[in-house]
């Protein structure tokens, strides 16, 4: 458990550049699966065939991962970038950040003149020690794509690292891959490629499937640190069923599956009602001629920094979840 | 010339009927089927040589520009734009209004008539009217009513051999790119896209897209060039000459990383110029066409132009011949 979890989330792939996780995802699961393929969008579907009453079900984390992108070496062989998906500048200077080739280089920012606010992006800068632009141009160029470079911690009950948005996901449903042996349900487990830029691998992937119905695996906010927003989901206390974010509201009798095959199977969980933020779901939903759709989220602090932090009972309980629904749902 | 002649032609986003009228009569003659949908996108269908996949080239036709939402008791207009359009570069314009091409002025008060603080403001949209020289509302109800729309007054012309000058360059410019590839033959099937209403959110390509359902699309654009005197050391933006745009990420894609990687390769091969476009800039189709259906492989290639979602944009031959190399010999090398 904790190697797949030390290179899922310590590998560099942000979003628009999959390829190194997919591979790792695809070599870790192809053996357990009837069936995997990669869609035009460079989503990784894998299948487990039910029969014939078993009804369809999509499974959904996204692989890809919050960075940077290069656009512009200066004279100096300082690299100016722009966000990949949700990189905020609070958590970003001094920072390492890797590339696809292995180099890694270090946040600047330019001189503050006010320490009360924080630097911007475009005020920001990436130095990978070189001496000049020709130098740079050696490891780096326009349009290469980076993340933080950090270190996985697994402890007893707690994970930190980069990327747990939503690599954590990603484990679940490969762990529950490996769990469900035989299945009467046909399940399409999804590993989508550009979630953090805007949803959009899900969407055509639940197009070209069409599920009867999904469950999409993502973190979520928690509002158990000190003067933290005020938010039900804390560390712990179990798989987080959602109710609603800001950019959906989850099938009602979906929902209800959740909570009763938690009851029931004796997982721990808690209700979810994310104010900020949104996950695969909300495309899956609205794709199509609509499909009803879950989501199970994983409470996660310090989403989208260098260390964010889940509870690895908390990651059991999702995987449970995961399988329980995919034996029992029948309706 | 065509391009001068697409760059004339009115076509404000959702009013798209002079242009595309143009279009579908130059797209006609070397399309095999053509048709217009329930959106007014143009599809022109060709049959390749083998037909084994499905290659979909796109540019929009609709410019930015204005519509009339009310008339008053002078006879002045009241218009919204249509579209990202900078306020202050509006007022004394010369525009073209209606399907009949009224001549009109975009009012504003003469320097003299301005006191302190107005010169120091912004005129904003809702202040803004459009004066055609009637002498009320019934004489222009004669020759105009609500929900005509109204473009920049500029003739295209060339400045020398290689720069012109005109407007609507975005995505005029894209337009003639597409009706120059649809005179060659390939191999796959290829459905030459005209789109409607880009500027106002993407609104047709979508439709487009789904109904073609394509296996692979490249999106011709043209892109904001910013290459006047630029102090500080970061982030520049393409340069006129100097070649097509190929997007890696812009503000709703990325290049699909096998078409970015082929396209980088083909270009070098056949020498064919070639720069990147600023990083996460601007969104154009392919934003809306990469993730509809089951989900297609799609790349930009843009022609810079200076001064767009203005009355007036400057772009280079070369860039266009560029942009045009570079999608002719990536629809025949796509394996």
């Amino acid at each position: 458990m904790k190697d797949l979890i030390i290179k899922l989330t310590e590998i560099s792939s942000p979003s628009g550049s999959e390829e190194k996780v997919r591979n790792l995802i695809r070599n870790s699961i192809e053996k357990y699966v009837d069936d995997i393929k990669i869609d035009n969008m460079g989503n990784l579907i894998a299948i487990k065939k039910g029969n014939s009453k078993g009804k369809s079900i999509m499974f959904d984390a996204h692989m890809d991962e919050i960075g940077v992108i290069i656009n512009h070496i200066d004279k100096n062989g300082f690299l100016r970038f722009s966000p990949v998906g949700g990189f905020f500048p609070i958590h970003a200077v001094t920072h390492r950040i890797q590339f696809q080739n292995g180099m890694v280089g270090v946040i600047g920012e330019e001189l503050r003149k006010d320490y009360s606010k924080v630097t911007p992006l475009d005020k920001l800068y990436i130095d990978i020690g070189a001496g000049g632009k020709k130098e740079a141009e050696k490891y780096v160029g326009i349009g290469d794509v980076g993340n933080y470079f950090a270190k996985t911690i697994v402890m007893e009950n707690r994970i930190i690292a980069k990327s747990l948005d939503d690599r954590i996901g990603c484990y679940i449903m490969i762990e529950a891959i490996k769990r469900i042996k035989k299945t009467k349900n046909t399940l399409y487990f999804v590993f989508t490629v550009q979630e953090e830029v805007g949803i959009r691998g899900a969407r055509p992937a639940a197009f070209s499937i069409n599920p009867d119905v999904a469950i999409a695996i993502d973190v979520t906010d928690t509002g158990d640190t000190p003067e933290s927003s005020k938010m039900e989901v804390k560390l712990d206390d179990g798989a987080a069923i959602k109710i609603m974010d800001s950019g959906m509201l989850t099938n009602r009798k979906i929902r209800e599956k959740l909570i009763s095959l938690s009851k029931k199977n004796k997982i721990p969980y808690q209700l979810e009602i994310l104010e900020r933020g949104t996950t695969d779901a909300f495309g899956i939903q609205i794709t199509a001629g609509g499909i009803p759709t879950g989501a199970i989220s994983i409470p996660s602090r310090y989403i989208h920094s260098c260390s964010e932090m889940v509870s690895i009972n908390d990651v059991n309980a999702c995987i449970d979840l995961t399988v329980a629904f995919s034996k029992e749902y029948n309706d | 010339m065509i391009i001068a002649n697409l760059s004339n032609a009115m076509g404000v986003s959702g009013n798209e009927f002079e242009i595309r009228s143009l279009l579908y009569k130059l797209a006609k003659k070397y399309a095999d089927s053509i048709k217009i949908d329930a959106m007014g996108n143009i599809v022109a269908y060709k049959k390749g040589a083998k037909s084994k996949r499905k290659l979909m080239i796109a540019a929009h036709m609709d410019e930015v520009g204005f519509v009339i939402t009310g008339i008053d008791d002078k006879g002045f207009l009241k218009i919204a734009r249509v579209g990202g359009i900078d306020p202050r570069i509006c007022v004394d314009k010369r525009v073209i209004v209606g399907r009949d091409k009224i001549p009109g002025v975009i009012t504003s008060k003469p320097i003299h008539l301005l006191n302190k603080s107005e010169r120091e403001k912004i005129v904003p949209f809702s202040s803004l009217l459009v004066d055609i020289g009637a002498k009320d509302k019934n004489e222009v109800k004669k020759y105009l009513k609500l929900g005509d729309s109204i473009v920049f007054d500029t003739i295209f012309e060339k400045l020398n051999q290689k720069i012109m000058k005109g407007k609507a360059f975005d995505d005029r410019l894209g337009c003639y790119i597409v009706l120059e590839l649809l005179k060659k033959n390939y191999e796959d099937d290829l459905y030459a896209v005209f789109t409607v209403q880009e500027e106002v959110g993407l609104r047709g390509a979508n439709i487009s897209a789904y109904s073609i359902m394509p296996d692979y699309a490249v999106i011709l654009e043209a892109t904001g060039a910013q290459d006047f005197p630029n102090k500080k050391d970061i982030n520049i933006s393409p340069e006129l000459g100097k070649g097509t745009c190929i997007t890696i990420k812009d503000g709703n894609s990325f290049a699909s990383p096998e078409l970015l990687d082929m396209s980088i390769k083909l270009a070098d091969k056949y020498n064919i110029p070639y720069q990147f476009k600023k990083t996460g800039v601007g969104g154009t189709d392919a934003g809306v066409i990469q993730i509809s259906g089951k989900g297609v492989k799609t790349i930009v290639f843009a022609t810079p132009a200076r001064y767009i979602h203005s009355p007036v944009s400057i772009s280079s031959m070369d860039d266009v011949k560029s942009t045009f190399g570079l999608t002719d010999v990536l629809l025949n090398n796509i394996k």
